[in-house]
């Protein structure tokens, strides 16, 4: 009860050499890949379609909006590779949205202190991200807004 | 009071204000129509006694007052009048404002309600009272009489207590209070938790029957209330009348907690039909499930086709069936019928009429004609517009009329009815009509078309409906329309449906909506193009033929086929969609048809028709325009359903020389 006061618990994953986290109640559910089919004309965030039983949901890639560049995408192994299933609210509106993950790694636990604000200066577009925080190999984990991201996104699209 | 209740108290009283506007408007039409008068009078005191319920103390304090001086009209005391209806429905705009407690700060409703009782005070002296009025006067008042009840079969079950009404009645001054035995049953049939008895008793002068429905408030009872001394002359069908209207005069559902369900009654209950209210969320609940039974029952029949097993082949051929009947039940369930809508139009007619000085008839045909709810919610803004534009721009004044022999009292119909797979909504107006020559030469001005351009007079008309088509200097014959009406074909076509118009100059212009039955499922035909599979919906295909081999590279002059001597255009849907590979040697062209305009579709192969269930996409793939929805396919997969209206846009037809596609 007075842990969720004072702690987050979010799930861990990685797109290319960055790991991201994502509050755990923001999460739907995690799957192995689906097939997937390409919607012309849809744009590079979102190009596809996904069935996930009964739903036709976008799948997306958050490698776009958060600039993350993976010099060797061959070498993630394709086994690994998840869909994560995400609720977000786009314009205002609840809607179930799918992202790539190349690997999931943990359900964690971490304390709201340890969340940093993202530093004026960093390589990171601040809009789409809610904090940061130190993983466990020292390394930045970084807190997307997903709300934000996926409003972002499907305004470019209508424009588009 | 939990939120729960409010909610259901919101959704009645949403339905009740409507039916209130209904027979307000209605009224206005058939001042004598007692029928309308008492609906009306119900409706209020329903909203009264719910609001009181639900401690909304102003607004059944002021729907009281708006109530008493109905009474008298229901009396017979005031007769309707225009300005009876006008204040009646301005009244009536009042209550919302009064549930959401917003304030009233210039005092209109204190301005209404006295406008009211002026209107309706005094007047009685005045009026040249008819027999059959005189009888309702005596029953009402001046008269003692007879009041029978009978409680309803659960009503004891409910917590109806024939105690406490008989002392409330016994308040009032019941006397000779006689219990009626002749229902009891033998002791074996007795169910202890039915009350079989019924009173009869004498009511003195001047208890009026809402005096009684007070009473039966909180108990469901049938009862009738008759004057005992103007018995004999009351003619038989006039008991008649008032023993049909007695049911509907029941009380609100005796558990406090649950308010009626069932609409306020507009025609007398004698057949009352069970109904239930289902919030929408749990229809599309059921419609998602059907949606993917029907596509589990595709892979079904796929499998058994595949194993040849006899047993499992009748067996997928039972779920089909099933399917298929359980698919039409739910789609059943959302249909609404039209009469919905079209009070909210009555009035918009009535005040623009007026407003304009344009003395306008306003014809309804086919209120039952039933629709998708979904299509319904969102049709309203659009015929809106059209209606507004009717009579705003379309009807001439009253003196033009004359001038050119016309009735001085304009008309405007609308009509809906079932046509095969859709529905055409038809609003006709019989005022001046538009040009299509200067329809044509504005076109020309805006750069919509080319001056060399070849178009059918509805071609021309539809121009109107293009949002470049902006009417800032406007054309006499027709000012203003096409404000807003690229929005109106923007609606329509999002519905997938389709809008025509035509026009006879001086006689008048007839708007078209073709609408499909349903949003929900629709009859597909599979293609595909290298190794994508896309749906076309089926009602839009015309044919489908071989690409001839001369056309399998592009033309210079453009890609066009031959058609039976029709030139028809021809899209490469390879292109279009941006495919990789190369077209395979034989390919196929699908003909698809959107209101005028027809166009071919180069795709590799043809797979075959399918049921298809639609799934929207997300808004973050709206920059996919022409793709209008999605369906799940027998293997699981999904396969994108193509909008023919936009791929016509798209494909640049004769009347879009412009590059640019309109949105």
């Amino acid at each position: 009860m007075t842990l969720s006061a004072s702690h987050k618990i979010v799930i861990t994953f990685s797109i290319g050499p960055q790991r991201l986290a994502i509050p755990a109640t923001d999460l739907r559910e995690i799957i192995d890949p689906l097939p997937t089919t390409r919607v012309p004309g849809a744009g590079d965030f979102a190009p596809w379609v996904v069935n996930v039983r009964g739903a036709v949901l976008p799948l997306g890639d958050l490698r776009l909006p958060l600039g993350i560049n993976d010099p060797n995408p061959a070498e993630r192994p394709e086994d690994a590779r998840r869909f994560l299933v995400l609720e977000a609210i786009i314009g205002g509106e609840a809607t179930t949205v799918t992202v790539m993950a190349d690997i999931v790694h943990e359900v964690a636990t971490i304390p709201l202190k340890s969340i940093e604000q993202l530093p004026a200066n960093s390589m990171w577009p601040s809009e789409f991200i809610e904090g940061l925080f130190k993983g466990p190999e020292g390394e930045f984990v970084l807190i997307p807004d997903l709300s934000a991201i996926f409003t972002a996104m499907a305004q470019r699209a209508a424009v588009a | 009071m939990s939120d729960d209740l409010i909610a259901v108290f919101q959704e009645e009283l949403a339905e009740l204000l409507e039916s209130l506007e209904r027979g307000l408007v209605d009224l206005q039409e058939n001042p004598e129509d007692a029928g309308l008068i008492n609906q009306v009078f119900r409706d209020l005191h329903t909203v009264k006694g719910s609001g009181a319920m639900f401690g909304f103390t102003d607004l059944a304090a002021f729907i009281h007052d708006f109530e008493t001086a109905f009474e008298k009209v229901r009396a017979g005391d005031v007769p309707v009048t225009p300005e009876l209806v006008r204040l009646g429905l301005a009244a009536r705009d009042q209550i919302p404002g009064l549930v959401n407690g917003d304030p009233d700060p210039n005092g209109d409703r204190v301005a209404i309600l006295d406008a009211l009782r002026d209107l309706t005070s005094g007047v009685a002296t005045d009026v040249v009272v008819a027999e059959d009025t005189v009888v309702i006067e005596a029953r009402q008042s001046d008269a003692p009489s007879v009041l029978w009840f009978r409680l309803s079969d659960d009503a004891l079950a409910l917590g109806a207590r024939p105690d406490i009404i008989l002392s409330e009645l016994k308040d009032l001054g019941a006397t000779q209070i006689t219990a009626d035995l002749s229902r009891i049953p033998s002791l074996d049939d007795l169910n202890a938790d039915q009350c079989y008895v019924a009173w009869q008793m004498q009511l003195p002068a001047g208890v009026s029957p809402s005096d009684v429905e007070d009473v039966f408030m909180f108990a469901d009872a049938e009862w009738t209330l008759t004057p005992t001394e103007v018995v004999e002359t009351v003619e038989a069908d006039e008991i008649d009348d008032l023993l049909a209207e007695a049911p509907s005069l029941d009380a609100p559902s005796p558990a406090a907690t649950q308010p009626k369900t069932e609409k306020a009654v507009a025609a007398p209950a004698a057949e009352p039909a069970a109904s239930i209210r289902v919030p929408a969320a749990r229809l599309d609940a059921l419609m998602d499930s059907v949606g993917e039974l029907v596509t589990v029952e595709a892979r079904l029949t796929e499998l058994a086709r595949h194993s040849r097993d006899p047993a499992l082949l009748s067996t997928a051929e039972e779920v089909t069936r099933l399917s298929a009947r359980l698919r039409d039940a739910t789609m059943t369930m959302r249909m609404v019928p039209m009469r919905t809508l079209v009070s909210r139009f009555r009035r918009l007619i009535l005040g623009l009429s007026s407003d304009l000085g344009k003395p306008v008839e306003f014809v309804v045909d086919g209120e039952d004609t039933e629709l998708d709810k979904t299509v319904i919610e969102k049709l309203a803004d659009p015929l809106v517009h059209i209606l507004r534009n009717a009579i705003d721009h379309g009807m001439e004044d009253p003196a033009a009329r004359a001038q050119t022999d016309k009735d001085k009292v304009g008309c405007i119909e609308l009509s809906a009815k079932h046509v095969g797979g859709e529905v055409h909504i038809i609003v006709r107006d019989d005022g001046r009509g538009m040009s299509p020559e200067k329809i044509r030469a504005k076109a020309i001005e805006r750069g919509l078309i080319s001056s060399e351009a070849q178009l059918t007079n509805g071609q021309v008309f539809a121009l109107v409906l293009e949002p470049g088509f902006s009417t800032a200097e406007t054309v006499t014959e027709l000012s203003g329309r096409g404000v807003g009406m690229d929005v109106v074909r923007r609606t329509i076509e999002g519905l997938r449906g389709v809008i025509e118009i035509d026009s006879k100059l001086g006689l008048g212009t007839t708007v078209t909506l073709r609408l499909p039955l349903t949003l929900a499922i629709i009859d597909g035909l599979l293609i595909e193009v290298a190794d994508e599979r896309y749906t076309l919906p089926m009602s839009s295909v015309k044919e489908i033929f071989e690409l001839p081999l001369d056309k399998r590279t592009a033309s210079r002059n453009g890609d066009y086929l031959d058609i039976r001597g029709q030139f028809v255009p021809f899209v490469r849907l390879r292109r279009l969609f941006d495919c990789a590979g190369d077209p395979p040697t034989e390919q196929n062209v699908v003909v698809v048809e959107a209101g005028d305009a027809r166009v071919g579709i180069v795709v590799d192969r043809i797979i075959g028709t399918n049921q298809t269930v639609i799934k929207q996409v997300s808004k973050l793939q709206q920059g996919a325009r022409a793709i209008s929805g999605a369906t799940i396919l027998g293997d699981g997969t999904v396969s994108l359903i193509v909008d023919v209206a936009q791929l016509l846009a798209m494909s640049g037809p004769l009347i879009e020389p412009k590059k640019e596609v309109a949105a």
